[in-house]
């Protein structure tokens, strides 16, 4: 597998170019070696090995049921919520494997968020939606200051100007744009390091996935991002890595430009230009 | 059309013959269920009707308005005003005086206790508490609305048949017959309409005779052909001398029905041999010079009667006295329980309107009594509360939290599946039985007091239980796993998940189960009966281990008394009944409808 190099993005399917040189070099947030989950006697995931830097939207794409889902929820031990889930091998995120003992998958989530792929707002107001992961988790001393983190928040998921006036207002009212918004405000509230994404714009029309496009680039300034996708042009636009699965198997992991212009592997070249998926 | 060659399958005549036939299923299911629905209502409807027309007679409750004297020598004799001392006076003998007072002329035990029956055992507290609470009036004679009995209330509400007059032409010559009895003697056919009516009777009568005849002539035939064909000898001689019985007893019959025939046709009755009355005839009464006399014999002109009422004095032995009236009640006396001198009674008070009737507030405020008219539901709607609340207490949150960690937390394995499936099979449990295990375990074993909402509540709770952990689960079940996932995705514990987000969501789901659960408890008997909670309770709950009784076993104890009244009562006691299930069910409703989310 290839590793994280640093590389100039010229792609030219690419429609803005991602990073530039001035950047700092990405750091290295979660190393995953050599990762297999069986789901009771189903292999769903074989041996991935995959480093997934910090400050950088990394992409899963494949087609259906190739795994990448699976892995995602894997990198914050949500799969542990499903009974027959087994999973092995070894994930690090910042040199700390999560799978240790040690590790309770409760606060690894609070710095792992995620967004899921049906907008899910909790059927309550719009401010408790955003406050509810700082409340458990103690985040906000007082009033004021929880106030703050669900106004910050709101902000940087690019909802506040459309709910500031209706706070109170049940989430579930919102459009189906706004809702995923506010899902992601709701994850990023609680100051992951890590933000998954799955597939978070498959439910919306072009105008919200748009929106949403836009403000995963913004939160890329602040997280690492993780999104799996099923449109390639999604992966392509948004993302700097991509990691493409098939049936279970990282087949090819490389800067995006390179996935989508030059692909080394076959199979990589079949999907993006169509021809299997 | 010019051209019909079919082009298709689909318009060919078989294609055709199936579509007709598809609709003619299809409509069948239709009427089927029309039909269903049409049974349902109707059996529905025949059930409220019914209870609603027995009830009826439990809404309003009878004064009989009587003058009384206060004679302060019964009530007060030291003269003491104190309400402690008058209740203790005796009221019962001043109600009786009252009676007594208005019918002169009573002698007689019996007769004495039938005037007594007219008023309710707690007219006289009545009058105490009365008394007790104005001390003044001692000393004064007063008119008190004393309760009326059972016997007096139900004949006013026409239990026992209606007194229907019948018509009364010419006049009457009064003649001393013997000390009660009396002579009636009228110049022309005055007493045909009444012979009319009562060979009415008689026919009815001999045709039921005969109908007994004919029943035993069928069973004589049937021995007969058994004492031919019966293998031993001594089997035949017994099945023929059966048959002899039988014959005999039918031929006994039919002549006992020929004889009510020919007197039904009038045969051989004039004014030297009457038709004699008994006490299976109906009641013939006359009304007259302000008394009333029961008809004993009766021919076209004359007639020999009782004296229930004493008529004016002068009435008797003298001139013809026109203004008479003639009654009669279709049920004999010796098939009800108001007798007819008790029929008189109230009649002459009614006239003089003695007799009131009021919206009966003792049934919803008065405990359980003896006396159908004293008896009232507080008791058993008050035990009812105390019981749904110990059900309540003990299998909402035991159940809640039993489906909670069945469905949120616990591992899916074989034991949480055999306990999955003996929870649905205790719903199924017949309530009796949990009736004796409560018996067994909770009066038996721990020591809870016997009779007790305590030890109900406790029954009605493992009853209950199953209902409800079952409807919590599908309410938890109902609630998008998306919401669990949102809550673990911002790193909520699983049991923050469920309590701040799942179980709220579910919470409409589960009061729904619950009230259901609940009002399926309100509606138990059985197990009630078995931890006995079927005593007569007078007092009312305080706790929930006084003593008490339940709605439904207050109707299962009133629907099994003899006195006609409860029957009433119990009806009553059933449409409020009905009423709480209708509020609890309605509760459920509108709860799922409020809180219904659509996902």
């Amino acid at each position: 597998m290839p590793g994280a190099q640093p590389q100039t993005d010229t792609g030219p399917r690419v429609s803005w170019p991602r990073q530039r040189a001035s950047e700092t070099p990405a750091r290295l947030k979660i190393r995953a070696r050599d990762v297999n989950v069986h789901y009771g006697d189903n292999h769903a995931i074989r041996n991935v090995t995959v480093d997934i830097d910090d400050k950088t939207v990394t992409a899963f794409i494949g087609p259906s049921g190739c795994g990448k889902s699976t892995f995602l929820r894997c990198l914050n031990r949500m799969n542990d919520t499903i009974p027959i889930c087994r999973v092995s091998g070894l994930i690090e995120m910042d040199g700390q494997d999560i799978y240790a003992p040690d590790i309770d998958p409760v606060l690894l989530r609070a710095r792992v968020g995620m967004v899921f792929q049906k907008p899910n707002p909790f059927p309550k107001s719009i401010y408790d939606n955003v406050a509810y992961g700082p409340r458990i988790h103690g985040l906000a001393a007082d009033r004021a200051a929880l106030d703050h983190i669900v106004e910050q928040s709101l902000r940087r998921a690019a909802l506040w100007d459309e709910v500031k006036d209706r706070l109170a207002a049940s989430g579930t009212g919102l459009s189906g744009g706004q809702q995923q918004r506010l899902c992601i405000a709701r994850a990023i509230a609680t100051s992951p390091e890590v933000l998954l994404m799955d597939e978070p714009a498959s439910a919306l029309d072009p105008i919200a996935t748009a929106q949403i496009e836009e403000l995963i680039d913004e939160l890329r300034r602040k997280f690492a991002v993780v999104i799996v996708t099923h449109s390639m042009q999604q992966a392509a636009r948004v993302s700097q890595k991509t990691a493409f699965f098939h049936l279970g198997e990282l087949v090819e992991y490389g800067e995006t430009g390179q996935i989508f212009t030059n692909p080394r592997d076959p199979r990589t070249e079949s999907y993006i230009t169509g021809r299997i998926g | 059309m010019p051209d019909r060659t079919p082009q298709s399958y689909y318009q060919s005549e078989a294609a055709l013959k199936r579509l007709r036939r598809r609709r003619r299923a299809e409509w069948r299911l239709q009427a089927c269920g029309i039909g269903a629905i049409a049974l349902a209502g109707l059996a529905l409807t025949a059930l409220l009707w019914s209870v609603i027309s027995k009830a009826g007679d439990a809404l309003s409750e009878t004064y009989l308005a009587l003058p009384v004297t206060l004679d302060a020598a019964e009530i007060d004799p030291q003269a003491s005003a104190d309400p402690a001392r008058i209740l203790q006076g005796n009221f019962t003998g001043l109600a009786r005086q009252a009676l007594k007072a208005r019918f002169e002329g009573v002698r007689g035990r019996k007769v004495k206790r039938q005037l007594h029956d007219l008023l309710s055992s707690g007219a006289s507290f009545e009058l105490a508490r009365h008394v007790a609470d104005n001390p003044d009036l001692i000393g004064r004679t007063i008119t008190f609305d004393f309760l009326a009995s059972d016997t007096t209330d139900l004949y006013l509400k026409g239990a026992f048949g209606r007194l229907e007059p019948l018509p009364a032409a010419g006049a009457l010559v009064l003649a001393e017959e013997g000390r009660t009895t009396l002579r009636l003697d009228a110049g022309a056919d005055a007493f045909v309409p009444v012979l009319e009516r009562l060979g009415k009777t008689l026919r009815a009568q001999a045709e039921r005779l005969r109908t007994t005849a004919a029943r035993e002539t069928a069973g004589a035939e049937s021995f007969a052909r058994l004492a031919e064909t019966a293998a031993s000898p001594d089997a035949r001689a017994e099945a023929r001398a059966e048959a002899d019985m039988r014959r005999a007893r039918a031929a006994a019959l039919r002549a006992q029905a020929a004889v009510l025939d020919s007197r039904a046709a009038g045969d051989g009755i004039d004014d030297t041999a009457l038709l004699p009355l008994d006490d299976r005839m109906p009641s013939v009464l006359v009304e007259i010079a302000g008394g009333w006399i029961k008809l004993t014999a009766v021919a076209p002109r004359r007639a020999e009667g009782e004296i229930l009422v004493l008529p004016d004095r002068s009435a008797v032995g003298g001139a013809a006295v026109s203004g008479w009236q003639l009654h009669m009640t279709e049920s004999p006396e010796s098939a009800r329980k108001v007798s007819d001198r008790q029929i008189v009674w109230i009649e002459s008070l009614r006239r003089e309107g003695a007799v009131k009737q009021r919206f009966n507030t003792r049934f919803f405020f008065a405990s359980d009594s003896r006396e159908p008219e004293l008896a009232g539901i507080r008791g058993a709607v008050v035990g009812t509360f105390w019981t749904m609340l110990v059900t309540f207490a003990l299998a909402f949150p035991i159940g809640v939290f039993a489906a909670i960690y069945l469905e949120e937390f616990a591992p899916k394995n074989r034991l949480t599946r055999f306990i999955e499936v003996n929870i649905n099979n205790l719903a199924a449990v017949p309530s009796i039985v949990f009736g004796l295990l409560g018996l067994a375990l909770f009066l038996g074993v721990f020591g809870v007091p016997r009779s007790a909402p305590l030890a109900g509540g406790m029954v009605l709770a493992l009853m209950t239980l199953p209902t409800i952990i079952i409807a919590a689960r599908a309410a938890l079940r109902a609630v998008p796993p998306s919401i669990r996932e949102a809550a673990l995705g911002v790193g909520a514990s699983r049991l923050q998940a469920t309590f701040h987000h799942v179980l709220p969501l579910a919470m409409p789901g589960i009061l729904t189960g619950t009230i259901i659960g609940m009002a399926q408890a309100l509606g138990e008997t059985a197990p009630l009966i078995l931890i006995g909670m079927v005593a007569f309770i007078v007092d009312v709950p305080q706790g929930i281990t006084d003593s008490a009784t339940v709605l439904p076993v207050q109707i299962f104890r009133w629907s099994d008394f003899p006195e006609r009244a409860f029957e009433a009562r119990a009806a009553a006691a059933i449409l409020v009944l009905l009423g709480f299930l209708m509020v609890m069910n309605g509760l459920a409703i509108v709860l799922r409808k409020r809180f219904e989310r659509r996902w």
